[in-house]
């Protein structure tokens, strides 16, 4: 395992915080209450998790349109996930942050990984991510 | 490394004002994202930032109208967060409907046409074959390209709206010929044409295809019938709920495939995976998720129901009455719901019991009283949002079953051509 991860910053930005890894992607509206930033969608294995303030490692959305909407509410309420690192570039992902900078001047960093590097992540590790678009195993 | 002309960059710079100015700050940063070198133009965008969610919705749209926003092409709307007119009906709180009434002004000030629909491809904003658009709503997205061949990418809330201001879109993906050919074939095989003659079948295809495509666009082959628009409509719908589709292509049936070869532009696919009928049951039995015979509501049209929805619905109900304890709503459009009054087919829906809830859906709106718990409905994207959405458990059925348990008050279906082989 790596200590460090070269990931591309989609959206740049740092971050700390424990991952929270699926490898199903996730709808946000219908699967995301921003009111508490836990995960709803019945659907999903990660169903009743608390995902506000983790670093949140989703291959990539699907669903609904409405999932940088409820993004958004979740960076105004402070239940957001403190980083999203994904396979691949999501869009979704990627204007949520962008338009919470906007309107709040609050982004969080969106991270592109290969597939084996995210594959390698694990929930509950400790991770920093830098302005870069390394993450870094903390305590590794 | 994005290039803009002189017109993108004036709107950057402000000459056009601060709204264009905001939005193509947004689309620029965007299309990095994307890798756009270029940004090109479009012709007619939907909006499905309408729907109101909260504090953060209704600002960013009351920021872009007060700036003095407006569209710069013929630009529907998508459903809202309230029925205007109907609201007082149901459980929803005041205060939600002030707000959420202050976010469909919003984008009205903006100049766009009040469509307030999910099905904006069944009104007079129907865009045509090859037209570049940008389309938020994602099953909107899957039928424009899909079933139109119109072109859009897949655009999330917040971006549609600045499309629309701009006029413009990162000339990236769905948008460009090279990326919309097939990636994955998933074959029917041993599927009988009584089951693809079923009212729920293609319901229950766009389900499973849009688990198995993931991020691919799949081409669908061994179709033997001839869908109605609205099975195409609801296999769209199931295909971008389950999985992200934004564009699919079923052979013989959309007009990007009349052959394999043309669906997949001559290229040989990525992964070829077979559709059982077992695999359809399996599928069609993830839709539901109550377990008994209670029924509290029957709910149709996600996406909205259409005219032709409307002239179905009629003679199954004529002359009958829903059960005294089991509420029957119809979602749809006001342009819809007139169209409907006009051609005499909302009068026996309408003497049968049933509510129609009008620019919104039960999904966008909280509008359920918490006595209801138990659902049905012929709807793929209802059955699987409703479940975590409004902590409901769904039956799913044909429009014939929902009927039926209507009347008879209790879950009601006939499965006969599931179950046989």
């Amino acid at each position: 395992m790596k200590a460090i991860i070269a990931g591309r910053a989609i959206v740049a930005g740092e971050a700390e915080g424990d991952a929270l890894v699926t490898g199903d992607a996730l709808s946000f509206w219908g699967g995301y209450d921003f009111h508490t930033g836990e995960i709803i969608d019945r659907h999903h294995p990660l169903a009743g998790v608390l995902a506000a303030g983790r670093i949140l490692a989703v291959p990539c959305s699907k669903g609904s349109s409405t999932t940088t909407a409820v993004l958004l509410e979740a960076v105004r309420a402070g239940t957001a996930p403190a980083a999203i690192v994904t396979t691949g570039v999501d869009a979704f992902f990627a204007l949520a942050s962008i338009v919470a900078d906007v309107m709040y001047g609050k982004s969080f960093p969106v991270i592109a990984l290969d597939a084996a590097d995210f594959a390698s992540l694990q929930t509950g590790e400790r991770l920093t991510i830098e302005a870069s678009g390394v993450i870094r195993r903390t305590g590794f | 490394m994005l290039t803009l002309t002189d017109g993108d960059q004036a709107m950057l710079d402000g000459d056009r004002g601060p709204a264009p100015q905001l939005a193509m700050s947004i689309l620029v940063r965007m299309a990095d994202v994307y890798g756009a070198t270029a940004l090109m133009d479009i012709s007619q965008a939907h909006i499905d930032s309408t729907i109101y969610l909260g504090d953060a919705t209704l600002e960013f749209a009351e920021r872009l109208a007060a700036l003095g926003a407006r569209v710069a092409v013929p630009t529907s709307l998508n459903v809202s967060g309230v029925d205007e007119c109907g609201w007082k009906d149901w459980a929803v709180a005041p205060e939600w409907a002030a707000k959420a009434a202050r976010q469909m002004l919003a984008y009205e000030r903006m100049g766009a046409v009040p469509t307030w629909t999910c099905a904006p491809y069944q009104t007079h904003m129907r865009p045509v074959f090859g037209q570049q658009i940008a389309w938020g709503e994602s099953n909107a997205i899957a039928f424009a390209n899909s079933v139109i061949g119109a072109r859009t990418e897949r655009y999330p809330d917040l971006l549609d709206i600045c499309c629309a201001i701009t006029g413009r879109v990162p000339a990236v993906g769905l948008h460009l010929t090279e990326h919309r050919a097939g990636q994955m074939l998933l074959r029917l095989v041993g599927v009988r044409q009584a089951l693809q003659q079923d009212d729920q079948f293609f319901a229950v295809l766009g389900h499973l295809v849009g688990k198995l495509a993931e991020d691919r666009i799949p081409v669908i082959d061994g179709v033997v019938v001839k869908p109605a628009e609205d099975h195409l409509k609801a296999f769209a719908a199931a295909a971008a709920s389950s999985g992200r589709v934004a564009l699919f292509h079923m052979v013989g049936v959309t007009p990007e495939a009349p052959t394999l070869d043309a669906a997949f532009h001559g290229r040989a696919p990525e992964q070829t995976l077979e559709i059982t009928t077992a695999l359809l049951r399996a599928a069609r039995a993830e839709l539901t998720t109550a377990d008994g015979r209670e029924l509290d509501m029957v709910i149709l049209g996600s996406p909205h129901f259409s005219l032709a929805e409307f002239s179905q619905l009629a003679p199954l109900v004529t002359g009958r009455h829903a059960h005294p304890r089991v509420k029957f709503l119809v979602t749809s459009s006001r342009l819809m719901k007139e169209h409907a009054a006009e051609t005499g087919v909302l009068a026996p829906i309408v003497a049968f019991g049933a509510q129609i809830t009008l620019d919104t859906c039960i999904l966008a709106s909280p509008m359920l009283p918490p006595e209801i718990r138990t659902l049905m409905t012929n709807s793929a994207k209802y059955a699987y949002y409703a479940p975590s959405l409004l902590n409901t458990r769904v039956t799913f059925g044909s429009l014939a079953d929902c009927v039926r348990s209507a009347i008879e008050g209790r879950v009601v279906r006939d499965e006969s051509v599931w179950l046989t082989v």
